[in-house]
């Protein structure tokens, strides 16, 4: 028997309406999770290069762990594990940006200790000897010219967690994959559906990209 | 003459180096003093000890009334400290970000409260002073190294300065812009500026200080007045080193 596979253009088309209700969903959780995971990464990214052991050793500890550990595994834990220490049920959606935030939290403490420290001694001893304190050089000269070299690592991170939200099907919410699924439950025509799925993404990180390149380029221009 | 520094039987080590040794020194209101040196003899930490950028071990330094203890022992004064003593760097150390304006009137605005009209004022009377008054809204990457360096001196010079300390201000810099950013220097010592200087440029040295001071392995080995530490060292180190900076 010979077998003959044909693209059905029409599926596809049909099934971008359902599957355009996921995106929502998908951008929620991944600009959601990526917003706290950046603050996170501000706070623990100083705190671990802090001198003083007693705030660098927590700071450490939460950057491997989260680093050191699948995010599929983060986030069937919050989901199915955490309820049963706080004793109710966390909705899908809030597990699903939780795991973005704390996952992308420590890879952003990483670049945040990185930026900073990749800026000269220096500057920091140019103002100080300005007469400004420590915290005055460092967050109107020192976090300034980091913030600057961070945009790429933290670009990467942020294409990087959109993706990562793909696997938050596992726990139901309703994102781009979990309603490709769905539909193709009905309609047994995975190869479309899971292509205009793909286009999704890419259309989606194709824009970030983009846009980062802009900022990139708008910030590089005054250095 | 009141003193601005004083500095008494100081020693500091880096882990077991040690590099500054029992050094006693003091520098008058309105003194220039060009410390000299080979690389590595410690005159950059010496006065990097000034301003606190390096901590001291033991003894005692006091700049313009401030005492500073040990180990950064005494952060009150080191603040105070830092207001009233400006500094000029090897590398410039100018901030990227910020136009050469900015640059100068960041300082004032953060550590004296300024205002933005009176920061903005001094920014342009300073760079006029040091020759770069068009320069003001470009940012310190599309200036020459010797312009950079003026904008430096113009930074520090915002806070009024009681004492300028300058770190091998010209070593960074192409032989051609060397004179512009000693012009500058000259016309602040002339004006009664108190300036501690590390360099290796020896005519300015010979025309500008009040006082020569050599430093060899930690130690002041020789101080005078320039003409008498040139041509009549007394030291033998002195005598070695003078002819081997001064042969080429």
């Amino acid at each position: 028997m010979e077998f003959q596979f044909e693209f059905d253009w029409q599926a596809a088309i049909d099934s971008i309406p359902f599957l355009i209700k996921g995106i929502p969903y998908t951008l929620l959780i991944s600009f959601g999770g990526l917003l706290i995971g950046f603050l996170l990464g501000i706070l623990f990214g100083l705190l671990s290069i802090n001198k003083r052991w007693f705030l660098r050793w927590p700071a450490t500890a939460y950057i491997e762990i989260f680093r050191g550990t699948p995010i599929l595994v983060q986030v069937l834990f919050i989901f199915y594990g955490l309820p049963d220490l706080i004793g109710g049920p966390i909705d899908p959606l809030v597990a699903g940006i939780a795991a973005i935030a704390l996952n992308s939290g420590a890879y952003i403490s990483e670049v945040v200790r990185g930026g900073v420290q990749s800026i000269a001694k220096g500057q920091t001893e140019a103002g100080l000897s300005l007469g400004l304190s420590r915290s005055q050089t460092f967050w109107s000269i020192v976090w300034p010219q980091a913030l600057r070299r961070m945009i790429p690592p933290l670009g990467n991170q942020a294409i990087v967690s959109i993706k990562d939200t793909s696997l938050f099907s596992v726990i139901g919410v309703g994102e781009l994959v979990r309603q490709g699924q769905i539909y193709i439950a009905n309609t047994f025509t995975a190869f479309e559906v899971y292509f205009v799925v793909a286009i999704m993404y890419l259309g989606i990180t194709l824009s970030l990209s983009l846009i980062l390149r802009l900022i990139e380029r708008r910030g590089l221009a005054s250095v | 003459m009141t003193d601005i520094v004083q500095m008494k039987g100081m020693n500091k080590y880096f882990g077991k180096l040690h590099v500054l040794k029992d050094i006693d020194l003091t520098v008058a209101k309105g003194e220039v003093v060009v410390i000299i040196g080979a690389s590595g003899s410690g005159k950059s930490t010496l006065i990097r000890c000034v301003n606190g950028l390096e901590e001291f071990e033991s003894g005692h330094l006091t700049v313009d009334g401030h005492p500073l203890a040990p180990k950064s022992g005494n952060p009150k004064s080191l603040a105070e400290i830092r207001k009233e003593v400006g500094m000029v760097f090897q590398q410039f150390n100018l901030f990227p970000h910020l136009t050469v304006k900015k640059n100068i009137m960041l300082a004032p605005k953060k550590v004296k409260d300024t205002s933005e009209t009176v920061a903005n004022a001094t920014a342009e009377r300073l760079l006029n002073r040091v020759g770069i008054g068009n320069q003001a809204d470009k940012y310190p990457s599309q200036l020459s190294g010797g312009q950079q360096q003026r904008v430096a001196i113009a930074r520090a010079l915002a806070m009024e300065p009681r004492l300028m300390l300058f770190d091998e201000p010209t070593s960074a810099l192409d032989p051609e812009m060397i004179g512009e950013v000693l012009d500058v220097m000259r016309e602040l010592a002339k004006e009664g500026m108190t300036m501690m200087v590390v360099t290796h440029e020896m005519g300015f040295a010979r025309e500008v200080a009040d006082r020569v001071i050599y430093i060899h392995e930690g130690q002041i080995v020789e101080q005078g007045k320039p003409d008498d530490v040139f041509d009549n060292p007394q030291n033998e180190r002195t005598q070695a080193f003078l002819s081997r900076v001064l042969a080429h």
